[in-house]
């Protein structure tokens, strides 16, 4: 499309505007995660002097490094949980022919309609009777069965050919070994797009950690954020912030990565 | 020997709708054997049955004298070419034709000396290394053929392989698959839709129309002495020329048009003078020297192909097509002399369409036998 310099410049103008607008409170956040308790209650918002003091005491004060570990730990087990239940119930649903096989997936859509905190009350039910309070397969084992995953894997694998897998029959290839070798493989980028959205869903998970865990043992980082944040005292900004910046950082770096590989993936071409 | 036989075979979907219908048919090894018909005839639903991918309804699947009805495709000893070629889009050529081997736990010494011949043959040596996306038509055709000759199984199946291919490279296809065949002396089930393909390839053919066999036999016989109309309209190109006939004082009149004496000697085999329809090949159509005219006709159309000349006429509702030898300076609205006899027609009855009797000289020249 071409534009006049005029329109163009508007456009452009446009854009930054909003572009600050919606960037601003984590430009915010990230300036105060450098400045000193005095900058920020003075409602400064160019720090006069930078220093990186939040840095240290968030992690004196606080066993953030601990929270980070058990996030990552919950995350990836719900992540690998997901991709594996969700990419052998697709296989199913494409794959192997049985009675009832839509109507069985219509009802496993519909199971999209109910939020997470209508089975919030079962789920916690059955943990506790299990024992699983304050374990980490308390914390991921619910939610490894997801709809929108299976659904997202099974659209992918329909695109495989069925001659495909006609012809691992008749070469006597079974159907785990084509799950495997043929399937995994041709759907990788449907994979890892499912793998980064199970991580970061899982990495930002607030109420069912907060419900499931009664001690620091095993509590993921969102709650460990909260807990910066006191009721009594004067709430030190700058450590809260600092404390943001660094929970927030494997999500980027995983946006990134992730992207990468996305694109690796989109790139490489289907059949024909 | 028979390699497949198959014995009042059907196939029905929900007990209602019937794709195949009693088809009772034995392929013999080392034959190359074609199904063709229109699409929606079952013919490559056969090939799926025969393959083991499609349920059977009721009837007999024999593959080397056993029944395999039930046997799943892996146990049944053949091999498959898909349309779309199904080759694998992550695996590399070689890969691609290793697969299977994989799975028959064949050593892996064996593997890589069957590779080499087969990629020998093949002319894939240099592309063992890249991926299907790099390749072009006529390379992934013979990759997914490789993948086929390299597991050694006496019988293949192919669905349609050439429909893919631009016509140039499928007429080259066509002849080394059909040399491959004979030289590695397997048994073919080939499907198509072309009956160009079917008659050049096939050693016998048969030809499906709704589900039902119409004729079975080697692509000469079902040209010269098609067993009804579905299949003289079928084979041949350009196809048959075809009009209603009925004997009208001592005529034989088409179409309400054409008039031709009638010829007492052929006449002995019409019993029938109602409901007759008469076919003929368009080579059959001489063009009328002095005293040999037997009809002055107006050419609507005119096909140049540089080595012969379709001329078309309109013969009542219907349009007949002539096809001389050479180049013929003719042009539409002329009125040109042609030769049309009783004894190059072929005779059907119009209400079974099934064949009267055949064209008495089948081609001008006598069938020479080397």
């Amino acid at each position: 499309m071409r534009l006049s310099l005029s329109k163009k410049i508007i456009f452009y103008i446009l854009l930054t505007i909003s572009a600050v607008l919606i960037f601003a409170p984590a430009i915010i956040a990230f300036l105060m995660s450098f400045m000193s308790s005095q900058d920020i209650l003075t409602g400064k918002i160019i720090p006069t002097s930078l220093t990186l003091d939040n840095y240290i005491q968030v992690f004196d004060r606080s066993p953030l490094l601990h929270y980070l570990i058990n996030s990552f730990i919950v995350s990836f087990l719900i992540m690998f949980g997901q991709l594996i239940l969700a990419s052998l119930a697709a296989y199913a649903f494409v794959f192997l022919n049985f009675k009832g096989r839509d109507a069985l997936f219509f009802v496993f859509i519909a199971t999209m309609m109910v939020p997470f905190e209508a089975s919030i009350i079962p789920n916690f039910q059955t943990i506790r009777d299990l024992g699983w309070i304050d374990s980490y397969q308390g914390l991921s084992i619910p939610f490894f069965a997801m709809a929108f995953g299976t659904f997202l894997l099974r659209q992918n694998f329909k695109q495989i050919p069925k001659e495909l897998k006609e012809a691992s029959e008749i070469a006597g290839i079974g159907d785990l070994k084509f799950y495997f070798t043929v399937v995994l493989p041709v759907a990788k980028t449907s994979l890892i797009t499912l793998g980064v959205y199970g991580f970061l869903s899982a990495w930002n998970m607030y109420l069912w950690p907060l419900l499931a865990t009664t001690n620091d043992e095993v509590r993921t980082v969102q709650i460990g954020l909260r807990q910066l944040q006191t009721q009594e005292q004067l709430n030190e900004w700058g450590i809260i912030m600092a404390g943001a910046i660094i929970v927030v950082l494997p999500t980027l770096v995983l946006l990134f990565l992730g992207q990468k590989k996305l694109q690796q993936g989109l790139a490489e071409g289907a059949l024909k | 020997m028979k390699q497949v036989e198959l014995i009042n075979l059907s196939k029905s979907y929900e007990k209602q709708t019937e794709v195949l219908n009693e088809i009772n048919l034995s392929i013999d090894e080392g034959e190359f054997f074609v199904l063709v018909g229109p699409s929606g005839s079952g013919k490559s639903t056969l090939l799926r049955m025969i393959a083991g991918l499609e349920d059977i309804t009721s009837g007999v699947l024999k593959i080397n004298e056993k029944v395999v009805n039930h046997l799943p495709p892996k146990d049944r000893d053949l091999s498959m070419v898909f349309q779309n070629y199904a080759l694998y889009p992550h695996l590399s050529v070689e890969q691609n034709i290793l697969f299977g081997l994989h799975a028959k736990k064949v050593a892996k010494k064996e593997q890589q000396k069957r590779l080499h011949e087969t990629a020998d043959m093949m002319g894939l040596g240099s592309l063992l290394k890249r991926k299907p996306k790099q390749l072009s038509g006529g390379q992934r055709q013979r990759v997914a053929l490789a993948r086929s000759v390299v597991s050694e199984c006496p019988l293949c199946l192919m669905d349609e392989p050439l429909s893919n291919l631009d016509a140039k490279l499928r007429a080259h296809m066509r002849m080394e698959i059909r040399r491959l065949q004979k030289r590695l002396g397997l048994t073919m089930v080939y499907v198509t839709h072309d009956q160009v393909e079917a008659m050049t390839m096939g050693d016998r053919i048969m030809v499906l129309n709704e589900g039902k066999i119409q004729q079975v036999g080697d692509p000469i016989t079902l040209y010269n002495e098609p067993a009804n109309l579905f299949v003289a309209s079928f084979i041949g190109s350009p196809k048959m020329n075809m009009g209603q006939a009925k004997i009208e004082d001592h005529h034989l009149v088409i179409e309400n048009e054409l008039k031709i004496p009638l010829d007492l000697t052929e006449l002995l085999k019409i019993t029938k003078n109602k409901g007759l329809t008469v076919g003929m090949r368009a080579e059959h159509i001489f063009r009328g020297e002095a005293e040999e005219t037997t009809h002055l006709l107006e050419v609507v159309n005119v096909e140049q192909l540089g080595n012969e000349t379709l001329l078309t006429f309109e013969i009542g509702k219907e349009l007949w097509t002539a096809k001389w030898l050479g180049q013929w300076q003719v042009s539409v609205g002329n009125k040109v002399p042609v030769n049309i006899s009783m004894k190059n027609m072929s005779f059907f009855d119009s209400e079974t369409g099934e064949l009267i009797k055949a064209a008495s000289t089948p081609t001008n020249q006598e069938v020479v036998a080397i």
